[in-house]
C-alpha cells in the first residue's frame, strides 16, 4: 500500500510507482493466498474417501517415509492422478474462458459458447460409437488417443467454422458469440443422433463420458497434458499485455502496435487445443469457464497479467472441490463431476450477476 | 495535406463529410486509398506496428472498454510499444508525469467506468501521450463533455502541440472552438478537402452556408471568432 508520510518530499513518479508497486504486492499477495487455498484443498482431496488417509500418514507418503503399501498405492496411484487431472483441467477450462472474454471482449465468452466443448463432445462421440460398432474395439479401455485425437480435432473444427462465420461480418464479436451457439447446438444433434442409433455398451460409455468425470485419470494422460498445459500458458501470458490493450478496442489497439489479427488467431488456437485435449480426456464440465474468470475478476482486477493466473488457480481449486464432493457427497457412489459443477455453477453465477460489483454486460 | 509539428490541425465537416475516415487513414486503421501518409518524410507503411505505435497516439471518437482497467493501468497501456519484459522505472516516470500534468495521480486507482466523461476523456488522452507520438489523433475528444471540460482538453492539446511540439489533428464539431485553437484547419465537404488555412481563411460566411448549407454571421471577438447561425438555406 502507498506510504502516506513519503508523499511530502518525494518526486511524482516515486509516489505513483508506490501506488503501482502496492497494487502489484496486494495482486501477488491474493495469488499466493489463492494458491496455498488450493494446495490445502489437494492435501484434504487425497486424505478424503472411502479410505481415509490421515495427514501424517499422507505428509509421510508424500515425502516417501511411509512402509504402509497400501495407502501408498492408493495415494500414488489412485487419488494423485485423478487429483492433478482435476487441477490441470480446471486451469485449461478457466484459462479457456478467461482469455475468450478477453479476445472477444464478451463476458459470455467460454469454451461452450465458442462450440469448442460441443465439437469435441461430437468428435469424442464419434470416435466411441464408431470405434465400438464398425471397428469393434472398445475405445474407451484401449483407445483414450483416438479419443482424444477426435476431440480435439472437432474441437478445433467447430472454432474454425464459427471464426470463419464471424469473418463474413467484419469479425464482429456478437456474430462470434452467436455463430458459436448456432454450431454448438449442431454438434449436440450431431451427438444425440450418435447416442440414438449407437448400441448398448457404446451408448454407456458415450453417455458416461458426456457427463464428465475424472475416472480416466491416468499418468500416462497426464505426462501429455501437464507439457502441453505449461507451454499453453508461457505462450498465453506473454501476450497479456496485449489482450489488456484490447480491451480498449481492436482500432485503438492496433495504434498500440497489437498486431489483432495474430493475437486472435494464436490466442483462439492455443486456447482450443487446451480446451479440447483436457475435454477430450474428462468429458464435457460445464461452467468453471465461464464462472472462474468472473469471480477473479472480482477479487484481482481485470488486467490480464494476473487475471490469467488468478482464473488458472480458482478454476482448478473450484474443480478440485466439486471432485472431492462428488466423490463424497454419496459415498461410496460418485457422481459425475459435470454434474456438480452445474448444480452449484449455476445458482451462483445468477448470484455473481445480481451482486456483480460493475456491469459489464453494457 | 502536408502538417507540421508543434501544431493543432483541426478538421472540420458536416456529418458524413469523411472526417473520422481522413483521421484513421491517416493513423493507418483503415488502409488510405491510393493516397499515402509520410511521416518525417517516410511512408508510414514501411513502420513495424510498434514503430508506428512509438510515433502516433490516436484516441477514438467512442471508446469502448470491454473489461474496465484501472486509470494507471490504461496509462500504463500507452507504454506498450516499448515494453519488453516489464515496466521500467522510466516508463513510470513518463506515465506519472503525465498523470501529475493531467491531474489524474489522485484517481490512478479508480476503475475506467467510475468515471465521469470528462476525466475519462483526459485518461485516453493521457494513455496516447504516454506513448510520446509525434502526432497526436483525436477523434472529436471534446464530443462529450461541458464546457469546462471542453475547454480543459483544448487548453491541454495546444499547450502539448506548443511544449512537446507534437502535431495534435483534431476533429471538431464547434466551429468556435476549432476557430479558436486550431493553428490550421481543413474544411470537409462530401469526403474532400473544400478549404483549407488558417481559421480566418476557412470561416467564411459563403464557406459555411457552400457545406453546411447555414447562413452564418462571423464576427472577430476577442477570443477568436464568433459565429451565429442565422437560418439553414435551402440547397440548390
Amino acid at each position: 500500500m502507498p506510504n502516506k508520510e513519503m508523499s511530502a518530499n518525494v518526486p511524482v513518479e516515486g509516489k505513483v510507482m508506490a501506488l503501482y508497486r502496492g497494487s502489484i504486492r496486494s495482486k501477488l499477495l491474493l495469488l499466493s493466498i489463492t494458491m496455498l487455498l488450493l494446495l490445502i484443498s489437494t492435501l484434504y482431496a487425497i486424505s478424503r474417501g472411502a479410505v481415509e488417509v490421515p495427514l501424517y500418514e499422507l505428509l509421510a507418503i508424500l515425502f516417501g517415509q511411509s512402509s504402509d503399501e497400501m495407502l501408498t498405492y492408493i495415494v500414488y496411484e489412485v487419488r494423485l492422478p485423478r487429483i492433478v487431472m482435476a487441477i490441470v483441467t480446471g486451469i485449461s477450462l478457466a484459462c479457456a474462458g478467461a482469455i475468450m472474454q478477453a479476445l472477444l471482449r464478451n463476458p459470455l465468452a467460454d469454451p461452450f459458447t465458442l462450440g469448442v466443448s460441443s465439437g469435441a463432445a461430437f468428435g469424442a462421440a464419434l470416435a466411441i460409437v464408431a470405434g465400438a460398432s464398425v471397428f469393434g474395439i472398445n475405445l474407451v479401455q484401449s483407445g483414450h488417443w483416438m479419443i482424444a485425437l477426435n476431440a480435439f480435432v472437432f474441437g478445433c473444427l467447430a472454432v474454425l467454422v464459427v471464426y470463419g462465420l464471424a469473418r463474413l461480418k467484419n469479425s464482429s464479436t456478437t456474430v462470434l458469440l452467436l455463430a458459436g451457439v448456432a454450431i454448438g447446438q449442431l454438434f449436440s444433434a450431431g451427438v444425440s443422433s450418435l447416442k440414438y442409433f449407437s448400441d448398448n455398451e457404446a451408448l454407456k460409455d458415450l453417455v458416461v463420458w458426456l457427463m464428465g468425470g475424472f475416472w480416466g485419470a491416468k499418468w500416462q494422460v497426464l505426462q501429455i497434458l501437464i507439457p502441453l498445459l505449461v507451454i499453453s500458458l508461457a505462450i498465453l501470458i506473454k501476450y497479456a499485455w496485449d489482450l489488456n490493450a484490447l480491451s480498449a478496442g481492436e482500432e485503438v489497439a492496433r495504434t498500440l502496435g497489437v498486431k489483432v489479427k495474430r493475437i486472435r488467431w494464436v490466442c483462439l488456437l492455443v486456447v482450443t487445443l487446451m480446451a479440447s485435449t483436457t475435454i477430450a480426456f474428462t468429458g464435457i464440465i460445464g461452467f468453471i469457464g465461464l464462472v472462474a474468470p468472473h469471480i477473479s475478476r472480482m477479487i484481482i482486477g481485470t488486467d490480464n497479467r494476473f487475471l490469467l493466473p488468478c482464473s488458472c488457480l480458482v478454476g482448478a481449486l473450484l474443480l478440485l472441490l466439486s471432485d472431492t464432493a462428488a466423490r463424497m457427497l454419496l459415498s461410496p457412489v460418485e457422481i459425475p463431476v459435470g454434474i456438480i459443477t452445474a448444480l452449484f455453477g449455476a445458482p451462483f453465477f445468477v448470484y455473481l450477476l445480481v451482486k456483480k460489483r460493475r456491469d459489464y454486460w453494457a | 495535406m502536408s502538417m507540421s509539428r508543434g501544431d493543432v490541425v483541426s478538421i472540420i465537416g458536416p456529418n458524413g463529410a469523411g472526417k473520422t475516415t481522413l483521421l484513421k487513414s491517416i493513423a493507418s486503421i483503415l488502409p488510405p486509398n491510393r493516397r499515402k501518409v509520410w511521416l518525417d518524410a517516410r511512408d508510414v507503411r514501411s513502420f513495424s506496428a510498434n514503430e508506428l505505435a512509438k510515433n502516433q497516439g490516436y484516441v477514438p471518437q467512442h471508446s469502448s472498454f470491454g473489461f474496465p482497467l484501472t486509470v494507471l493501468e490504461t496509462i500504463l497501456l500507452g507504454r506498450k510499444p516499448y515494453i519488453k519484459w516489464g515496466i521500467t522505472a522510466e516508463d513510470m516516470r513518463i506515465v506519472a508525469d503525465i498523470m501529475e500534468k493531467l491531474q489524474l495521480s489522485s484517481m490512478s486507482e479508480r476503475y475506467l467506468d467510475e468515471l465521469s466523461g470528462g476525466e475519462r476523456q483526459k485518461v485516453l488522452i493521457a494513455r496516447a501521450l504516454a506513448q510520446e507520438p509525434k502526432v497526436l489523433l483525436l477523434d472529436e475528444p471534446t464530443s462529450a463533455l461541458d464546457i469546462r471540460h471542453q475547454l480543459e482538453v483544448l487548453e491541454l492539446v495546444r499547450e502539448l502541440a506548443r511544449q512537446r511540439q507534437v502535431l495534435v489533428v483534431l476533429i471538431l464539431h464547434d466551429l468556435e472552438l476549432a476557430a479558436r485553437y486550431s493553428d490550421h484547419i481543413y474544411l470537409l465537404k462530401d469526403g474532400k478537402i473544400f478549404a483549407s488555412g488558417r481559421p480566418e481563411e476557412v470561416f467564411t460566411p459563403s464557406h459555411i452556408e457552400q457545406v453546411y448549407g447555414v447562413q452564418v454571421e462571423i464576427t472577430p471577438s476577442s477570443h477568436g471568432l464568433k459565429m451565429t447561425a442565422i437560418r439553414p438555406v435551402s440547397s440548390s
